[in-house]
């Protein structure tokens, strides 16, 4: 069996970056690591080939520089190898223009699967796995918490407000995953020394057989027009226990409708 | 300290990739924790299972038990920072006496053995404990008096060992007994499983190093295979001192990272506590505490990772590393004190990184070799 899992190298949130004055978004160009809420994917997918008694995982991802950290973090946790499209010309790309590019990977791949986080830690769209499954033409299932691979179909739990939605489709096709569907694993040593060894193709626009005009900026068919500052955080209401807090503390809840 | 984001000489890539796993795991697994397991006392086993699933216990190890394949003095050294980060000295001793227990097993004990103690402590299944240290006599291992008097294709032990990490858990013990007469050349190393029977164990009580489990051993005409020794019958004097400067060097660097979390801790508080209306950051004097805590810090911090690079290229610095320890020791008295000085009622609250340290520090300047013992051996290695 053959996952492929979208992954994305993100800024560190521990040290958040800034926005471009100019074009409104996040700046990459500082040191990047694996998105967290990928590496509930990469779980999922070495979970997925293990219980189908062999195969590989392969990554696919895309950066508008060279980095490869946050790949490494995952070819560390067991997927086989990456394939990353890095090029000065993607800067800019928006959701649909990465769909097409991850797809064009992923179909030269021929996976039986593919799991994607459903939303990146950055930018937030929360588009791509639904719309590289559109590109594919392949089904697409969304917040799968838990899947069961059989033969060439594949029965999902999709987790909804309620539950769960049980949904079945054929096989290929396209999951998006939530953090905390699985426990991811750590690295380990061994792991991190063979992460080493593993194969990282690097494509450029070019190799894709697309043009600059395609992607980026030019090819993007969304601006971020405006960007405001979160507020700052208020200070929240202090209550003195004199005895009576708790009936403060149940009116409060009771006003915003906790309770 | 050395850190993934700021490069030295001598950390790699590797060791910076999987510092910053352990930096996640440490942050996760144990940090959160840390309070609850000292009052409880213990820490889950589970935790060295989910340690053993990253081969936090390999360095040093052969791969083919299930270890690293090769002896990274400066790896190790990141384990030790990263685990120290934690705050908890009892998680670091309970987890690591592994890296105690296990180095004789690896390199004095048959094949047969390795494949017994190994893998499974390797996969952190099992616990293994060193049981050296005596009721009668502590430093002094040469006049240690636990009997294994050879019947058949066994030794039968009698004695007792105590101040043994672990020493409730553990699953093997790598023991010191008296196989022969009087003095260092008497005595020898047995790997003892913990479930033989006539071995009996009490826990201790004791000032920190809360969450580790200590314990006093007693055997009680427990037989061992004969198989379980390690190296030659009367040849366990030399290594047991062998075995004592890696360990010296780990409670080292434990001790510095440690003496590094009661800074970042008086930091915080600095920058946020204000006293006659300014941050506590902004008077001299508490200005002065903080940089004299990072100076003995940093130096420290960059004569251990010099000793554990030279360690790499086959040097075998003891007196150095005798030296270290001292440093590293005094380096975090000195700076638990000022943390606690400059948290004021708040470091001695139970629950406090700082509170917990402050009692940690004694066993840290005591375990592996007192300062004083420290000293003695460097002065005698020095020749004066």
């Amino acid at each position: 069996m053959k996952v492929a899992v979208c992954v994305k190298q993100i800024p560190d949130p521990a040290d958040p970056g800034a926005l471009d004055p100019e074009t409104r978004t996040l700046k990459r160009d500082v040191k990047l690591i694996l998105d967290e809420s990928d590496s509930y994917g990469v779980e999922m997918a070495l979970q997925l080939v293990d219980a189908a008694g062999g195969g590989e995982v392969v990554l696919v991802s895309m950066a508008p520089n060279n980095e490869r950290s946050g790949l490494s973090t995952a070819l560390a946790m067991g997927a086989a190898s990456a394939t990353l499209v890095s090029d000065p010309a993607l800067v800019g790309t928006d959701a649909l223009t990465t769909a097409k590019i991850l797809g064009k990977i992923i179909s030269d791949q021929e996976p039986d699967l593919v799991i994607a986080g459903s939303e990146s830690s950055d930018g937030y769209t929360g588009t791509v796995p639904e719309q590289i499954a559109g590109v594919l033409g392949w089904p697409s299932v969304t917040a799968a918490k838990a899947v069961a691979i059989d033969g060439s179909a594949m029965k999902v739990e999709r987790q909804t407000d309620a539950g769960y939605d049980e949904v079945e489709c054929s096989l290929p096709a396209v999951i998006s995953v939530t953090a905390g569907v699985v426990e991811p694993r750590y690295p380990s040593f061994k792991g991190i020394m063979a992460a080493k060894s593993k194969p990282v193709v690097q494509m450029t626009v070019a190799d894709l057989g697309m043009t600059a005009a395609e992607v980026g900026w030019a090819g993007s068919g969304q601006e971020v027009v405006d960007v405001t500052v979160a507020p700052v955080r208020e200070a929240g209401e202090k209550i003195e226990d004199d005895g009576e807090a708790h009936l403060k503390i149940i009116e409060f809840l009771e006003s915003v409708k906790a309770i | 300290m050395g850190n993934a984001q700021v490069s030295t000489p001598f950390f790699t890539e590797d060791h910076n990739a999987f510092r910053a796993v352990l930096r996640d795991f440490v942050q996760k697994e144990i940090t959160p924790h840390a309070h609850e397991w000292d009052e409880a006392g213990e820490f889950p086993r589970e935790l060295y299972k989910k340690a053993g699933a990253l081969e936090l216990f390999g360095d040093g190890f052969s791969a083919e038990y299930g270890g690293h394949g090769q002896r990274d003095a400066l790896m190790r050294m990141v384990i030790m920072e990263e685990l120290s980060r934690s705050g908890s000295g009892g998680v670091v001793a309970g987890m690591l006496s592994n890296y105690i227990g296990l180095p004789m097993v690896e390199k004095y004990g048959t094949d047969a053995i390795k494949a017994q103690v190994l893998p499974p402590c390797m996969a952190g299944e099992h616990i293994a404990a060193l049981a050296i240290t005596e009721p009668g006599g502590g430093s002094d291992v040469a006049r240690l008096t636990t009997k294994a008097v050879r019947d058949g294709d066994h030794y039968v032990v009698n004695g007792s060992k105590t101040f043994i990490t672990s020493g409730m858990r553990a699953d093997w013990f790598t023991t010191a007994v008296r196989t022969g007469g009087d003095g260092p050349s008497g005595i020898s190393m047995l790997v003892i499983p913990g479930d033989v029977d006539g071995l009996s164990r009490t826990k201790l009580d004791k000032m920190g190093w809360l969450a580790s489990d200590t314990a006093t051993l007693y055997f009680d005409d427990a037989r061992v295979p004969v198989g379980n020794l390690l190296g030659e019958e009367n040849a366990g004097f030399n290594y047991i001192v062998n075995n004592f400067n890696p360990e010296r060097i780990d409670l080292a660097t434990q001790s510095v990272t440690f003496a590094r979390v009661c800074y970042e801790e008086a930091l915080a508080w600095a920058r946020e506590r204000h006293t006659f209306g300014k941050r506590l950051a902004d008077h001299q004097v508490i200005r002065h505490k903080l940089v004299e805590m990072d100076r003995r810090i940093n130096a420290c911090t960059a004569w251990l990772e010099l000793l554990s690079w030279r360690l790499n290229q086959g040097d075998d610095p003891v007196v150095e590393i005798s030296e270290a320890k001292v440093d590293a020791t005094l380096t975090f008295e000195f700076c638990a004190r000022e943390a606690a000085q400059i948290l004021g009622g708040a470091s001695y609250l139970r629950g406090s990184v700082v509170e917990r340290l402050y009692r940690e520090v004694r066993v840290q300047a005591i375990g592996g070799g007192s300062e004083e013992i420290m000293r003695d051996l460097a002065s005698r290695q020095l020749g004066f």
